[in-house]
């Protein structure tokens, strides 16, 4: 059953070296207040799993946490390349990872599958595309009724999932709204899920019926962190913090200037910093 | 009007192409754009659609990513990322993928992953996102891109996205049976398959463009139609409207959101 736990306690609970683990949010929502507290923890071997890895993985990366990504578009999106993803890749620096590519179809019908319970996906993928003779995972199968070659990849199973959402009512029920991205999916494919939220309210009564709620019994933890997706966003609060990708450009183009900003901005903060960060992004709300 | 960027008339023409009734599914940059214009211009209907699975959006501002709030915000509907992918462009609803390439080859492959040796490159690019499967299951290709000899070239390093392969019908023998890459537009020209082959074509110069101009920027030999056209030059109202979105794109970047809240 849910707890309502410090963003410190949460992370410490339900993270653990080596564990193939997903921060997901699609450009919306990304946890990325639950990332720089697994950063400060300082978690080894993780396997990190993520449609957009993003600026988060780019530091997590870049910090040595990583032994392997799974992914399906290491960029930023909008402004380029991810500096520190690459350093990584390109020369082993600092540490090198191995890594599993996706198409972002591949990876969402991947996680879909996951919340399904099934073993793999199948769809209609991955023709022509070059990712086929570089990822033994993606291989096809035929479909017993047309005789259609299609692509099957595994579901995705994260020992744990990373979401921000908008809020939580008391009971521990998380809405989410606006882009909902892979949120759902990638919380019930599953084993734990930490949630961090914006606010807790007293109930939903007054949502309406076919909005996604996450009901409480499908999270371990929930963890109030108002700004935690800065400088992503959450709809409804808080716009993106789209100048702060801008300059992340910048920042992760030199390993020294990485650290430096990392050592400022990550290992001597915490979760309660998050909410000057989005005050200027919240005028019209 | 006269005084326009080789880039402007790029986005124009590009935009031009697109039709009211069109359902686009639009790639971040140079699509982005042209689309929009074709919104504000001539197709106020069109159905723009961004991975993020905003359906039927329309930014007062060019979205930095495929997930700025603006496109949720001003969309007939939004849906999860699965249910865009399966539902929407799997299930064959999309008319048009408005696709951009970092390296691109005659018959429309795109590279956008690695630049040298997968295992080992040289450069490691974003990778596919959502174009794979915006490729093969859109029921045409578009692509813009501004021509260089290091963009444009003979042999790809890596096929992110299937385009014409050797060309012929190399589509059709690997069962893919959308028409694939359709129209090439560039800062300097407006480019055709050949019926046949599949070779990207030159079919209209932009405004004064020279053929040598074209080649020179391109890595592999290029065909020009034997009726080669030039490209009508923006209107005024082409141009001012792709400028005042881009001035408001600007200044909603690069002000930390300030204008535009969530």
């Amino acid at each position: 059953m849910v707890k309502f736990l410090p963003l410190k306690q949460a992370v410490a609970e339900n993270l653990h070296d080596g564990d193939a683990v997903a921060f997901e949010g699609f450009t919306h929502l990304i946890p990325t207040a639950a990332a720089h507290e697994a950063i400060r923890q300082g978690f080894r071997d993780l396997t990190l799993i993520r449609m957009t890895p993003d600026l988060i993985y780019d530091q997590m990366i870049g910090m040595g946490m990583a032994k392997k990504i799974v992914f399906s578009y290491v960029g930023n999106p909008g402004v380029g390349l991810l500096r520190r993803a690459r350093d990584s890749i390109e020369n082993g620096f600092p540490r090198s990872i191995e890594i599993e590519e996706h198409s972002h179809a591949g990876m969402a019908n991947a996680y879909e599958a996951g919340a399904a319970g099934l073993p793999c996906a199948v769809f209609r993928g991955y023709r022509g595309a070059g990712l086929v003779g570089v990822n033994p995972n993606i291989k096809s199968v035929t479909c017993p009724f047309t005789g259609e070659v299609l692509a099957a990849v595994p579901s995705i199973r994260p020992d744990v999932t990373f979401i921000h959402a908008q809020k939580a009512d008391k009971k521990g029920n998380v809405l989410v709204e606006g882009i909902v991205g892979i949120q759902k999916e990638a919380v019930l494919a599953a084993k734990r899920a930490v949630v961090t939220v914006e606010e807790v309210v007293d109930d939903f009564d007054d949502l309406h019926p076919n909005l996604t709620v996450l009901p409480r019994w499908t999270i371990a933890a929930i963890s109030v962190v108002p700004g935690g997706s800065h400088p992503s966003y959450t709809h409804g609060y808080y716009a993106r913090d789209n100048a702060a990708y801008l300059e992340w450009d910048e920042i992760a183009a030199d390993r020294d200037k990485f650290q430096a900003w990392m050592q400022a901005n990550v290992i001597e903060r915490t979760a309660d910093d998050f909410a000057a960060r989005v005050e200027h992004l919240r005028s019209a709300a | 009007m006269s005084g326009f960027t080789p880039n402007e008339m790029m986005t124009i023409a590009a935009s031009r192409a697109l039709k009211n009734d069109d359902v686009c599914f639009v790639g971040i940059g140079a699509p982005s754009a042209a689309c929009n214009v074709a919104r504000l211009t001539h197709a106020p209907d069109i159905t723009l659609i961004y991975e993020s699975g905003t359906i039927g959006t329309a930014p007062d501002v060019l979205p930095l990513s495929i997930g700025d709030g603006e496109l949720c915000d001003t969309a007939v509907t939004t849906v999860s990322v699965p249910e865009m992918f399966r539902y929407w462009l799997q299930g064959g609803r999309i008319s048009i993928g408005f696709l951009g390439a970092a390296q691109l080859d005659k018959f429309g492959n795109i590279n956008t992953t690695v630049i040298g040796d997968y295992a080992h490159p040289k450069t490691r690019l974003p990778g596919g996102g959502g174009a794979p499967e915006i490729a093969t299951s859109s029921k045409e290709i578009y692509i813009t891109m501004a021509q260089t000899k290091r963009g444009m070239v003979e042999k790809i390093d890596f096929f992110t996205s299937f385009g014409h392969g050797d060309g012929g019908d190399h589509r059709q023998r690997l069962g893919i049976d959308t028409a694939g890459p359709t129209l090439l537009i560039t800062d300097l020209a407006i480019w055709k398959p050949d019926p046949v082959s599949k070779e990207f074509t030159v079919v209209s110069l932009h405004p004064g463009v020279t053929r040598q101009q074209v080649q020179d920027t391109c890595g592999w030999v290029v065909k020009f139609a034997d009726a080669l056209e030039e490209t009508p030059a923006p209107t005024t109202l082409e141009l001012t409207t792709l400028r005042d979105l881009q001035a408001r794109t600007k200044a909603a970047h690069e002000g930390s959101g300030k204008e535009k809240a969530a």
